[in-house]
């Protein structure tokens, strides 16, 4: 199979969904002429035109707010927001208003809106561009979040949140962007709440999320080597959460561990641990282990921003810890 | 230059012109450290701009506060932070200004009124308006300083700060860097009044004047008058600033596509720094000797605080947590 990019499988998505739905328009601050900061629209101003792809005036909440009512009244806007910390400019708009309006309305108007926008910690970009906020989202009744570690996944995960009638979180680690991976070139959907078993095995269960999955499954390898077997699970999306696969792992196992880089408290791995608890508690052979980023503002400095996220070396430290418990 | 400032003399000519050059310098240096991979995150240079720091600043005392932006190396050395803390800011060194927790976008030296620039365009100006606010309920004649580009003044914060600002007459000082882009996006796309006083008299009866950016004798009599305005208690004052960056936005981008090389040249023509060099001159206000000298020193402070920068150490990773609250309970 032919090998892209992560960046590249996501905006074949979009182009591919924008020559079949005249409807879908995206904004955002320098997604037109100039393809997006992280390319996200790279060569599709050229085929769509400007009412296609927005450029905007610095005004998240302007535009947040003002898409949705453009997704109340028949298009599907795409907001591009390229660093997600830029979104929270909009939270009320987004809180109050467009995860709210399906219910509100009796589900007679629908809100077909994409939220898009690069996340994690990296590259020294600092407190204002390194944000995550995923865990905000899922705790709100109304979201769809999806998080692909893979090209594959990003592809299939961005189709159907442009053909779904619901509000969608699409959240591109910043770290994954130039990750290269195989991509059918058929068309193909991947559907919301369905993990992705990326590694089968017995010894425990990784549930990794974004830019932790592709660093577990190179620690689960080298760990192979030690004769430990552990499966990997990606979640794909966080909102519908596929606990399903986790329970069934965790029932194989008996072991479990949460990496997420982004913050431990009241987090995805809360979640996920209170949920396994509730469902399967007498599969668990150890306590549910958490690996977190520091609940900590991303500081600038090399030597602090490496110190706040869990590198592999504290991934499989906390395997090993895990399976000797 | 537009000075019919007749009090001027050289004790006052001169530093604006070493403050000027004394950012240019560090601007240059850390660019160049960026591209030998010494400046590990982001990096928005202030080059063609420097006349609207220095000749804001020079109006401002010690406790009067600056609120900043992405883009805010020249702010923070116009009030008075050492190339030295901000030098080491950038390589992520414990000896920067933010002790290397912020980096370009997150400089902090509040000691001398430097409250922060900002990776987040807006917050600046609605920052600003609160600092303000204290300064007036306190009973202090401190002013406040906000600082922001032209991407800016179509935010909500823009209009709201400005409303607030001019409704409670606060002592803030508006100051719009208006350099003709945000990011790639021209001004004239992005609103249909670019004219930011007009913004501020017409909708929110405020002061408000439009200088030449790059005149720093026009900018630095605005901004006199906007502080003896708030110092007065008469209330808020905007200074759009008319200018150009003669840098890619953030380095390591690339700068084509969307602005033309005849724009450049004929912005360049108009440096901030080489044109009031040229009139301090013509009006004898300085020898070209005179000039080298102070050129001479900046280097010289400049590159030593590029080697200091270069020497210092990073922070403990252990202190990665500090300081998120207050200490005690
Ligand atoms: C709320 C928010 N949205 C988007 C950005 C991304 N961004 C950083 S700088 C910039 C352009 C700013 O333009 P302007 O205010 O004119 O300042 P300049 O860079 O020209 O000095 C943008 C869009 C941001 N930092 N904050
Ligand atoms: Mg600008």
């Amino acid at each position: 199979m032919r090998e892209i990019t992560y960046t590249e499988a996501a905006r074949e998505a979009l182009t591919e969904q924008m020559a079949v739905d005249p409807s879908i328009f995206v904004v955002g601050e320098g997604i037109g002429e100039r393809g997006g900061n992280f390319n996200t629209t790279l060569g599709l101003y050229e085929k769509y035109g400007p009412m296609r792809l927005r450029d905007t005036p610095i005004v998240e909440r302007g535009f947040v707010g003002m898409c949705a009512g453009a997704a109340m009244t028949g298009t599907r806007p795409v907001v591009d927001f390229m660093f997600i910390d830029f979104i929270l400019d909009s939270m009320g708009e987004l809180l109050n208003q467009i995860s709210k309006i399906q219910y509100m309305s009796s589900g007679r108007i629908k809100m077909p809106i994409v939220l898009r926008g690069c996340i994690g910690i990296g590259g020294a970009a600092a407190t204002h561009h390194s944000g995550s906020y995923y865990p905000l989202f899922v705790h709100i009744p109304g979201f769809r979040v999806a998080l692909p570690s893979t090209p594959y996944d990003a592809k299939g995960l961005l189709k159907t949140a442009l053909t779904g009638d619901d509000p969608v979180l699409f959240l591109e680690h910043k770290l994954l962007l130039n990750r290269r991976g195989p991509v059918p070139e058929e068309e193909y959907k991947l559907p919301f709440g369905q993990a992705a078993v990326a590694r089968e095995g017995s010894d425990a269960t990784v549930v990794a999320l974004a830019v932790m999955a592709p660093k577990a499954l190179a620690v689960c390898d080298e760990l192979a080597k030690e004769g430990l077997d552990i499966e990997v699970i990606d979640p794909r999306t966080l909102a519908p959460l596929d606990m399903g696969t986790i329970l069934e792992s965790v029932r194989k196992t008996g072991r479990l561990l949460i990496a997420d880089e982004t913050f431990g408290p009241c987090g995805i791995g809360a979640e996920i641990s209170a949920q396994v608890m509730e469902e399967s508690f007498d599969d668990l052979d150890a306590p549910i282990a958490r690996l977190n980023g520091a609940h900590t503002p991303t500081p600038y400095s090399p030597s602090l921003e490496s110190a706040i996220i869990p590198d592999n070396v504290a991934i499989a430290k906390a395997i090993r810890d895990l399976v000797a418990e | 230059m537009s000075s019919d400032d007749i009090t001027l003399n050289s004790q006052q000519l001169l530093p604006l012109y070493r403050m000027m050059a004394l950012i240019r310098r560090t601007e240059e240096q850390l660019a160049r450290s960026h591209q030998m991979g010494l400046v590990p995150g982001p990096c928005h240079t202030y080059v063609g701009e420097e006349a609207i720091a220095a000749g804001v600043c020079a109006k401002l005392r010690d406790d009067d506060v600056v609120f900043s932006t992405h883009r805010g190396h020249g702010h923070a050395l116009a009030k008075g932070v050492s190339p030295r803390a901000v030098a080491a800011e950038l390589f992520g060194k414990a000896t920067g200004c933010s002790q290397g927790r912020g980096g370009s976008m997150h400089l902090f030296a509040p000691e001398i009124g430097l409250m922060g620039t900002s990776g987040i365009v807006g917050p600046s100006i609605l920052q600003g308006a609160g600092a303000g606010y204290s300064f007036k309920l306190l009973g202090s004649d401190q002013v406040s300083v906000a600082f922001f580009g032209d991407g800016a003044v179509s935010n909500g914060a823009f209009h709201e700060g400005l409303n607030l600002a001019a409704i409670w007459d606060l002592p803030v000082i508006f100051v719009c860097e208006d350099n003709m882009y945000a990011t790639e996006v021209p001004f004239r796309e992005a609103t249909r009044v670019q004219d930011v006083a007009e913004r501020a008299s017409v909708s929110y009866d405020m002061a408000a004047v439009c200088v030449d950016g790059n005149d720093v004798l026009a900018v630095r009599q605005a901004s006199e008058a906007a502080v003896a305005r708030a110092r007065a208690g008469e209330g808020p004052s905007l200074i759009e600033c008319k200018t150009y960056r003669t840098r890619p936005h953030a380095e390591g981008m690339r700068d084509g596509g969307y602005r033309t090389d005849e724009e450049m040249a004929a912005w360049k023509r108009r440096d901030p720094i080489a044109s009031y060099g040229a009139w301090l001159l013509e009006n004898g206000h300085a020898s070209e000797g005179g000039l080298e000298a102070i050129e001479a020193e900046v280097n010289a402070t400049v590159d030593e605080a590029i080697e200091f920068a270069r020497s210092s150490p990073f922070p403990d990773p252990a202190t990665a947590s500090d300081f998120i609250f207050s200490a005690g309970v």
